[in-house]
């Protein structure tokens, strides 16, 4: 039981990376109904600039370990949200008018560039990254575990969550991206200007991914110019299981990707699956939905009365 | 008020509009005629800047409009009551009157403004919480005139308001439309299929066909009109 317990743990924290991920692709496709598969490589980037800030920034704090973990992962956040406007505005952008597919091929052109690019910067071969936060497991409730990682990605992610909801659900800016994504042609004839809009959104999914990244290396303690391809599929998986275009549907789905991989994994010899298929998981998730509820867990359906 | 000029506007390799001209006076309701596909939506399409034009000339205030971003144009006052009224479905009554004034800032204005909608159309009042998506058609078109209401415009252009709506409905909002033309001046420039009503209500007509402008005159002139009569009264 206690076994179970830890699994699900350990599953809701790859989960919430999972989830951080995945926002940023229902987001884009909100308001442009368009699936970056260059979100995965911004990802990428994150990690690097976190890995790089943290060099950078190390010999300035001796003691506050916690002070320098928060500005590696807002730094990172930054760089990433700069680098998600600027593919937007320099690939994206121009092909607005074009065919959705001229723009899904152009993505695919993106993420190459961004991985060849890091590759030649940072070289192929992975690097070791720092345990933001030092200190072992934290001895929890019955037996549980979950180390100072787990905790930080616990509490920055639902942290970070309801910050999103609170910009998409209460400010101007949120409500203009609701606008749009439900109807571009009137949000427009409100005044909202699209392309600030769109810039906004970019942003806001990358920085949101890059937060993902600076966690999944911290717990993997690895980094790598491809790292962003696996976790970017499975979450876009993670965004169609929720419905793509529903916030709390990315979240849903992360949260719950994490936690069957997670314990697909743990229990592999029960189950009888070779760990070894974890990645397959997701996919095997993805033709399902597919399948059966190709609207997603929290997807709508709505049609607007003609 | 809105002057427009020799206005061409094609999709694609189609010719939508050969080079019409109306002009809208401050004050005044002003209404398009015309049969399907004659024109009218695409002539307040490229007076709201959302389609490009190939030539002529649209002046707002003096001021040349053509081409500009939709955003910018509303900014100046000229509102567009989109055909099939475009609400947002998903949002609540109340936060798609908010995005009407979503280039405001003076929050005591929204406020009083919401106040007066709210009091137009006492059925958006009713069902503030409520999903746009779940009204009426009828109550639908309120909540889209009283959308573009909120951004407080200098002129209002409404593409076919009566469309597909319970005849009682339709008489309310045009009721409501000649009330803002007459206690607040706000000009109007009405899009109509239904050609009795637009011309009882408004003060000066345009008719257009195939893209092009047939004849024009004031509005209790062209509700005499052998052609007009014959044609879209159904005389
Ligand atoms: N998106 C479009 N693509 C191509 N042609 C279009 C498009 N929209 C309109 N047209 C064409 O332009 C012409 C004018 O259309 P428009 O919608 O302005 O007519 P309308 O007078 O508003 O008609 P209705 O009363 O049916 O609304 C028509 O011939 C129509 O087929
Ligand atoms: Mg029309």
């Amino acid at each position: 039981m206690n076994e179970l317990l830890q699994q699900i743990l350990n599953g809701l924290s790859l989960g919430a990376i999972y989830a951080l991920i995945a926002l940023g692709y229902t987001m884009v496709y909100g308001v442009l109904r368009f699936i970056n598969f260059a979100h995965g490589d911004v990802f990428m980037v994150g990690a690097f600039s976190g890995l790089y800030l943290f060099r950078w920034l190390k010999p300035f704090f001796d003691g506050g370990r916690w002070l320098l973990a928060a500005l590696v992962l807002l730094g990172a956040m930054l760089i990433s949200a700069t680098l998600g406007v600027l593919v937007e505005w320099l690939a994206y952008r121009p092909l607005r008018e074009k065919p959705r597919l001229t723009v899904l091929i152009t993505a695919i052109g993106v993420s190459l560039l961004l991985e060849y690019s890091a590759q030649l910067l940072f070289g192929a071969a992975p690097r070791g990254f720092p345990s933001l936060v030092e200190g072992g497991a934290i001895g929890g409730i019955g037996g549980l575990h979950a180390s100072n990682v787990q905790v930080l990605v616990f509490l920055v992610s639902g942290a970070l969550l309801f910050a999103l909801r609170f910009i998409v659900m209460r400010t101007r800016i949120g409500l203009a991206m609701r606008a749009l994504s439900l109807n571009p042609t009137a949000a427009a004839l409100m005044g909202v200007n699209i392309s600030v809009v769109i810039s906004f959104t970019f942003g806001l999914g990358s920085a949101l991914a890059a937060a993902g990244a600076i966690f999944y290396a911290s717990l993997y303690q690895a980094i790598d110019p491809f790292m962003g391809v696996l976790p970017g599929l499975k979450a876009f998986v993670a965004a169609v299981l929720g419905g793509i275009g529903s916030l709390p549907g990315a979240a849903l789905g992360g949260v719950i990707l994490g936690v069957v991989e997670t314990l697909v994994v743990g229990y592999s010899k029960e189950l009888g699956i070779p760990p070894g298929y974890r990645d397959a998981v997701a996919f095997v998730i993805l033709i399902l939905i597919l399948l059966f509820k190709p609207s997603g867990l929290l997807g709508k359906n709505h049609r607007e009365k003609v | 008020m809105l002057e427009i000029s020799n206005l061409t506007v094609g999709y694609g390799s189609i010719t939508a509009l050969h080079g019409i001209s109306l002009n809208v006076e401050r004050g005044s309701i002003v209404t398009l005629i015309g049969a399907n596909g004659a024109g009218k939506s695409t002539t307040l399409r490229a007076a709201s800047g959302l389609l490009k034009i190939r030539s002529g000339n649209i002046g707002f205030e003096g001021k040349q409009i053509a081409n500009l971003p939709a955003h910018e144009i509303v900014a100046m006052g000229l509102a567009h009551v989109p055909e099939g009224r475009m609400i947002f479905s998903n949002l609540s009554v109340m936060e798609n009157l908010r995005m009407g004034a979503y280039l405001r800032r003076d929050a005591d204005g929204v406020r009083r403004d919401l106040d007066f909608v709210l009091q137009t159309f006492p059925r958006l009042s009713e069902r503030e919480k409520q999903f746009a998506g779940t009204l009426s058609g009828g109550e639908q078109q309120m909540l889209a005139i009283g959308r573009a209401l909120m951004s407080r415009p200098k002129c209002l252009m409404l593409d076919e308001p009566s469309l597909g709506i319970a005849p009682l409905l339709v008489k309310t909002i045009f009721e409501k439309i000649v009330e803002v033309n007459r206690d607040l001046g706000l000009t109007v420039l009405l899009v109509e299929q239904n050609a009795n009503l637009a011309l009882e209500i408004s003060h000066y007509g345009y008719v257009l066909e195939t893209g092009a402008v047939l004849f024009h005159d004031r509005s209790e002139r062209l509700k005499l009109d052998p052609r007009v009569r014959e044609a879209y009264l159904g005389a």
